[in-house]
Formats: C-alpha cells, sequence, structure tokens
C-alpha cells in the first residue's frame, strides 16, 4: 500500500480511522432504517438458499437473513456502546476513589481481583441471570464485568500523575483536591478512557453475542446475532450452512474494525506511547 | 531454608484463596438471594398447578426462607464448609457429585486445547517475531487479530458445518455415541466426539499466546546481549535456541497459566455447540432452569479452578527464573 500511495504512517492511520468509521456507520444508519416490515414472514420464500435476490438466504419464516443479520448488528452495537459507557464510567470513578487515599485504593484493588477471580463469562451468566436475563440482563451483566482492566490502567496512570511535580506543587500552593481533580486528572486521562471506551467495545459486543448464544441474552424474538446463531444450530444438520455462516461473519468484520478503529486511534492521540 | 520459604508460600497462598473464596461466595450468594427467581417455584417446576399455596408457604418455612438472609448465609456457609453444597435440582444429585464427574470431561477437553494451543501459539509467536516486518509476519499477526475478534461458538458451528456435516468425518456433538452403555464406549470413540471442540478451543486460544511471544521476542532481539552475540557472529538457530529462547519462553509459559478463566469460558460455549455433556454445560444448563445450588457451586469451582492457575504462574516464576528467586519477592 505504501508504494501505490505516498502516505506517512499518520496518514495511514487516519485513513484506515475514516475507513472503519464509514463501514461502521453504514451498518448504523442501514440497521436503523430497516422497518418491521423488512423483516416479515413469508413463507413463500422460505429456506432459500443465497441468491441475487436475497444475499445471505432465507430462514425457516422465509425471512431475509440479510436484513435480520444488518438489524441485529445495529442491536449488538446499541448495547455495545450502553454496556462499554457505563464500565468506562465505573473504571473512571474507581480510579479517582483510588488515588484520593489508601484505604480507598486497597478497596479498588481488592474489587478488580474479585471481579477477575472469577471467569468472565461465569461472572456474565450469574449476573444476567440475577438481573432476570432479556435486555436489563444482558446490559447490567456487560457493564458490571468489563471496568477492571481499564479500572487498571486508568489507576496506574492516575498514581503516575499524582507524583509529578506540577501536581505537588498545586499541593503546596494550598488547592483543593476537587480542584486538582477536575484540573490535573481528569484532562491528562481523557483521551485514554475514550481508547479505552472504544476497545470495550469489542469485547462487549463478542460477551453480548456470546450470552445470547448461550440462551441469558436477548429474547428470541430479537433478530440478535447470538439469537440467529443459535436457531441455526438446528438447521446445520440439514445443510443450511447461511443461516451460520454469514451472521457469524459479519460480526467478526464487525468486531474487528471497532478493534482497529480503537487501536489505530490510540496511535493517533498517543504516538509515541504505543 | 528453602523449605522455609515454601511453607510460607503455601500458606500466604492458602490464606488468599480462603479469603477469596469466602468472598465470592458472600457475593455471588447475595446477589442469587435477591434475583427474580422464586426458589420454591423453580423446585416445583412442572407441578405448579398442583401444588397449592399451603404447601408452598410449608415449602419456604422447612428451607428456611422466611428466616434473615444474614441467618440463611450462615447456615450455607456452615454447609459449605461440612463438604455439603447441597443438590443439584436438575440432576437430582449432590452439587459436588455432578461437578465432579463433569469436570473430568470438560478437562480432558480444555487441557488437550490448551496444551496444543500453547505449542502452535508459541511457535506461530516465534516464527512471526523471527520474520518480523516481512508478509509472513503480517499474514500469521492478521490471523491473530481476526481470531481475537472471532467469536468461539461461531467458530464451533463453522467446524461442525465442515468437518460433520459436509465432510462427515466427526459426529455431531455429545461425548460418546448415542445408545452405548458408558462401559461399552471405546476411546477412539471418545477421541472422535473431542476432536472437534478441542481443535475449536485451540484455534482460539493460539492468538494470545503468539501474538505475546512474538512481541517478546522482537524486544528480546533488540536487547543488548542479543547484540553482541550478534556481533561475535551467532546467528539463525543457534542465537534463537542458545539465547532468545530462554527468555521468551517463561513469561509465554507463565502468560499461559494465567488464562485458566478464558479456556474455561471458552469451554463453556464449546460444550453448547457440541452438545458435550461437561462442566461448562452443567452451568448453562443450570443458569437457564433456576438451579441455584449447582449454580453457586460451579462459580465457587471455576474460582478456585483460576486460582491454580495463576499460582502454578507464580509458582513458575520462582521456580524457573534465578533472578526472581530472592526472599522479598515471594
Amino acid at each position: 500500500m505504501s508504494k501505490i500511495l505516498p502516505l506517512s504512517k499518520r496518514q495511514r492511520v487516519i485513513v484506515s480511522i475514516l475507513f472503519s468509521v464509514l463501514i461502521l456507520a453504514a451498518i448504523i444508519v442501514t440497521g436503523s432504517l430497516i422497518g418491521e416490515e423488512r423483516m416479515a414472514i413469508q413463507l413463500a420464500s422460505k429456506h432459500q438458499a443465497p441468491s441475487l435476490e436475497h444475499p445471505f438466504g432465507t430462514d425457516w419464516l422465509g425471512r431475509d437473513m440479510l436484513v435480520r443479520t444488518v438489524k441485529g448488528l445495529t442491536i449488538s452495537m446499541g448495547i455495545g456502546v450502553l454496556a462499554a459507557f457505563a464500565s468506562t464510567i465505573i473504571a473512571f470513578a474507581l480510579s479517582i476513589l483510588s488515588i484520593l487515599n489508601k484505604t480507598l485504593d486497597r478497596m479498588v484493588t481488592s474489587l478488580i481481583d474479585l471481579f477477575l477471580s472469577v471467569p468472565h463469562i461465569v461472572m456474565l451468566l450469574l449476573l444476567s441471570f440475577v438481573f432476570g436475563g432479556g435486555y436489563k440482563g444482558v446490559i447490567i451483566g456487560l457493564s458490571l464485568t468489563h471496568w477492571p482492566s481499564l479500572t487498571r490502567l486508568l489507576r496506574s496512570e492516575l498514581l503516575q500523575i499524582k507524583s509529578k511535580e506540577f501536581v505537588t506543587i498545586s499541593y503546596r500552593l494550598g488547592k483543593k483536591k476537587l480542584w486538582i481533580i477536575m484540573h490535573h486528572f481528569i484532562p491528562h486521562v481523557l483521551p485514554q478512557m475514550f481508547v479505552g471506551f472504544l476497545l470495550l467495545f469489542p469485547h462487549a459486543i463478542l460477551h453480548e453475542a456470546a450470552i445470547t448464544f448461550l440462551g441469558f441474552g436477548l429474547p428470541p424474538e430479537q433478530p440478535a446475532i447470538g439469537i440467529i446463531l443459535a436457531e441455526s444450530m438446528r438447521y446445520l444438520s440439514v445443510g443450511m450452512w447461511w443461516l451460520a455462516l454469514f451472521p457469524g461473519f459479519s460480526l467478526v468484520i464487525m468486531v474487528t474494525l471497532f478493534d482497529a478503529l480503537g487501536k489505530n486511534l490510540r496511535v493517533f492521540i498517543d504516538p509515541f506511547h504505543s | 531454608m528453602i523449605v522455609q520459604q515454601i511453607v510460607k508460600f503455601i500458606v500466604k497462598k492458602g490464606i488468599k484463596l480462603v479469603s477469596l473464596l469466602i468472598v465470592v461466595s458472600v457475593f455471588s450468594y447475595l446477589l442469587l438471594s435477591y434475583s427474580p427467581i422464586d426458589p420454591v417455584q423453580s423446585y416445583i417446576g412442572a407441578d405448579m398447578t398442583r401444588v397449592g399455596p399451603e404447601q408452598r408457604a410449608a415449602i419456604a418455612e422447612y428451607w428456611g426462607l422466611n428466616e434473615p438472609i444474614v441467618d440463611r448465609l450462615a447456615s450455607w456457609g456452615l454447609s459449605l464448609l461440612q463438604g455439603d453444597f447441597g443438590t443439584s435440582a436438575i440432576y437430582r444429585a449432590p452439587v459436588l457429585h455432578v461437578i465432579g464427574e463433569r469436570f473430568l470431561a470438560s478437562l480432558t477437553l480444555m487441557g488437550l486445547a490448551w496444551i496444543l494451543s500453547g505449542l502452535v501459539g508459541f511457535v506461530i509467536g516465534i516464527i512471526a517475531g523471527i520474520k518480523q516486518g516481512t508478509w509472513v509476519d503480517k499474514l500469521l499477526k492478521g490471523y491473530c487479530y481476526l481470531l481475537a475478534s472471532t467469536p468461539t461458538f461461531w467458530l464451533g458451528l463453522m467446524m461442525l458445518m465442515l468437518f460433520s456435516v459436509w465432510l462427515g468425518w466427526f459426529p455431531i456433538g455429545l461425548a460418546s455415541p448415542a445408545g452405548i452403555l458408558a462401559e461399552d464406549v471405546s476411546i477412539s470413540d471418545k477421541l472422535n466426539h473431542l476432536i472437534l471442540p478441542v481443535l475449536t478451543l485451540s484455534i482460539i486460544g493460539v492468538s494470545n499466546i503468539a501474538l505475546h511471544t512474538r512481541q517478546k521476542l522482537i524486544d528480546t532481539y533488540n536487547s543488548d546481549f542479543i547484540r553482541y552475540a550478534v556481533a561475535k557472529g551467532i546467528k539463525g538457530h543457534a542465537l534463537l535456541f542458545r539465547h532468545a529462547l530462554r527468555n521468551i519462553s517463561l513469561p509465554a509459559i507463565s502468560l499461559h497459566f494465567a488464562s485458566f478463566g478464558e479456556i474455561f469460558g471458552g469451554a463453556i460455549l464449546a460444550e453448547q455447540v457440541f452438545s458435550y455433556p461437561g462442566l461448562g454445560q452443567a452451568v448453562v444448563q443450570a443458569g437457564l432452569n433456576g438451579d441455584v445450588p449447582l449454580l453457586l457451586g460451579i462459580v465457587l469451582f471455576s474460582t478456585i479452578f483460576v486460582f491454580f492457575g495463576n499460582t502454578l504462574a507464580d509458582v513458575l516464576y520462582v521456580v524457573v527464573d534465578p533472578r526472581i528467586r530472592r526472599e522479598d519477592s515471594i
């Protein structure tokens, strides 16, 4: 690529960021434009293999799989945004708490250890079970399990800033703790928080699909990717391969795009760090 | 001196494990007791119409559901200490018994996948690291990144579709053929049913260890002692095996030991896809059917499992790497 287009590394990063954003935006726009009538049951065209009319084929109720997949990706993205946002807020609040004093710090680190000591999916399963499954269960479960790694990162970052000279000078000048947090700590970790938020996204989406696939997540009438794939299992043995292949692959593509977007933005914001 | 250190290490880890288990059990017990699932309801199940409100109240009374939460928690904790984890409602057997039996099946699956993914991932990482910047490296790296975004259960579905349905090489599910007594199942049958889930788990598991090894190898090749070795004229295999390998293998092994939680999660999904009767399938069934004792038992058990992996990772560091073997570090 570098030979065809003479771009610098920074320019290439910008191009790939734009590329990811464009495709993801396209998914969101088409997904939210799809109405109920496009997903209606058409028994006349059930069990169809991929064709020009139905690129992803149709399911046992004659619903177009491309439409369901795009809708499912949009739902996943929506849940991903909510959960990643909530997790980021939790991570931010806890990391601020942890630099206030030693006792709080110890509490926060042991909370992190507690959440990391149970396998992620088991924890997710437990939480979504406790909160009654469905949208509520999934979103609460995802939000409550994705903060530990980001909290750890932000905490160590804040601890470094805390010992910097300009912060100690601020203390000596008699500034209040709140003032220092607002003017020194928060501005420093904002970019990291943003990138952390974006990098939580792929995890949240994959876990949402997994927990939905296991039957703890979204209700079965939603065209979520996890539901589509769980349904497809019943039709695999009769050779309806398109029901599983395309929706799953689209999910992989979307998650990869988000991952690339997050990593590229990290390079863009903080080129010397990574 | 060394014995003293080992004893100190074991005691320290033991205290940590016990306190962790206490916190996790209290935490999950409290969570579950506030869940919208009615224990009486899930116990009665399909017989709901035949059980009157008085009988329900009697069951609740018998189970002590009307007592304050602290008392219930205490009595649950006491029976845990006596090794009584309660009875699983869906399998109609003691929880510990169910866990033990299912864990053996899962252990085979996870163990094989763990070893396979570790070895393959390490080799891929080394190849990518040596060929850094070439198309081989880019290909392997891209492959690993793609794998990191691939849901385990989807890969499982694809394997099932390709090898079982299309090519017909492997059976579609279960740990043994249907309709044959457990004693009559041959080892080759068992292996046949294991291959696909193990492959699925291994393919996914490769990504993390390969990317880590690649980065470590590149870092090592840029370090001073390697430069010195290169200046002396050492290159190729000798450089890799004599100088670099020692430095990258330890972190890789220890990272792999610390990934017990991930492989447990992966096994849950793989077991669901291949209907493999392991611990993962049990926890899903427990959750879907409101079998609280089994769910609690598996949560605690998986915590011990992860802790065990992390501890082994710590031990390996101390045992293998002489630089860390100092009194203050244990």
